[in-house]
């Protein structure tokens, strides 16, 4: 398939939606294509990445140990109260 | 999943779940912005897994499975939360709808041309502390930042949030969009105000 010439305008339109997987793989190629193609839309689309991915490392934080200790606990006292055989 | 003994059960979960923990919290904690909230969710996704782990059949799916039970804690308890009476933070419901989602950050930091420090991009990206984009983040409507953290931290589709938060596709889309104009925004205020980005359009390189 060849990949449809899409407008700076319609690339970053959908811009998001490429960012998070949400086109097929047809409108992603459409999309990569220009990107390719395109250095504004590129450059664009390297700073939209580049914030995602910023933001996506804010999901992870050292867990303190009293989290750990207390995961345990809770598992201990479900060793004890009940004998593990799921069912 | 079966297992031959109380012992081996208890070993296949902790093995799986300790490298887990760090985005398991971390994740909470976008999602609740309070340590101790974070904690509770966790410690109770934990345990809700560890009680079902006998309807997981695929070993393989214990991370999203894992994590699937997080988000659905997290959102039980958020609806409990706001459905109290005295609940007192209206925009927890639903965001007033009048901001705009057309602020972006890459308007305001683009030059065409490179200064002879690098480009403004870089600048900015240099200067973000992960504390500001965390504070950014908190600072954002309930219904705004966690679909933007079911959606950017958690890597969830738009039909899956819809599905997980009980609201239609185009509303998810409404409010990532919002979200991250906001954020942007917020975060543009932010570099600004400590002197990160010098310059940038809005006056200044003039100033
Ligand atoms: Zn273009």
């Amino acid at each position: 398939m060849n990949p449809r010439a899409l407008s700076c305008e319609e690339v970053i339109e959908r811009l998001f939606d490429y960012l998070d997987r949400e086109l097929d793989s047809q409108e992603a190629a459409d999309i990569e294509w220009h990107l390719q193609r395109c250095r504004d839309c590129f450059t664009r689309a390297e700073f939209e990445r580049r914030l995602r991915a910023r933001v996506a490392a804010t999901g992870t934080a050292k867990a303190p140990p009293r989290l750990h200790r207390r995961i345990s606990a809770l598992l201990d006292g479900f060793d004890e109260s009940d004998t593990a055989t799921d069912s | 999943m079966r297992f031959d003994d109380a012992a081996s059960r208890r070993e296949w979960f902790e093995r799986r779940l300790a490298p887990l923990m760090d985005r398991l919290y971390g994740t909470a904690l976008r999602l609740t912005r309070h340590p101790a909230d974070a904690e509770d969710v966790v410690a109770e996704a934990v345990i809700k897994a560890w009680s079902q782990l006998g309807r997981l059949h695929d070993p393989e799916r214990f991370e999203g499975w894992l994590f699937h039970i997080l988000t659905n804690t997290f959102i039980s308890e958020w609806r409990r939360r706001r459905s109290r009476p005295h609940a007192g933070n209206a925009d927890t419901l639903e965001p007033v709808e009048l901001d705009s989602a057309s602020f972006t950050l890459f308007q305001q930091l683009h030059q065409p041309f490179l200064l002879w420090w690098g480009s403004l991009e870089d600048q900015f990206f240099n200067g973000l502390l992960q504390e500001d984009l965390e504070q950014a983040l908190d600072a954002l409507p309930d219904a705004y930042r966690v679909t933007i953290v079911l959606v950017e931290v958690q890597g969830y589709t738009y039909e899956e949030v819809a599905s997980l938060l009980g609201i239609p596709v185009g509303t998810v889309r409404s409010r990532l969009s919002r979200a991250r104009s906001r954020l942007q925004k917020m975060l543009w205020v932010q570099a600004r105000e400590a002197g990160v980005v010098l310059g940038g359009k809005e006056g200044g390189a003039q100033e």
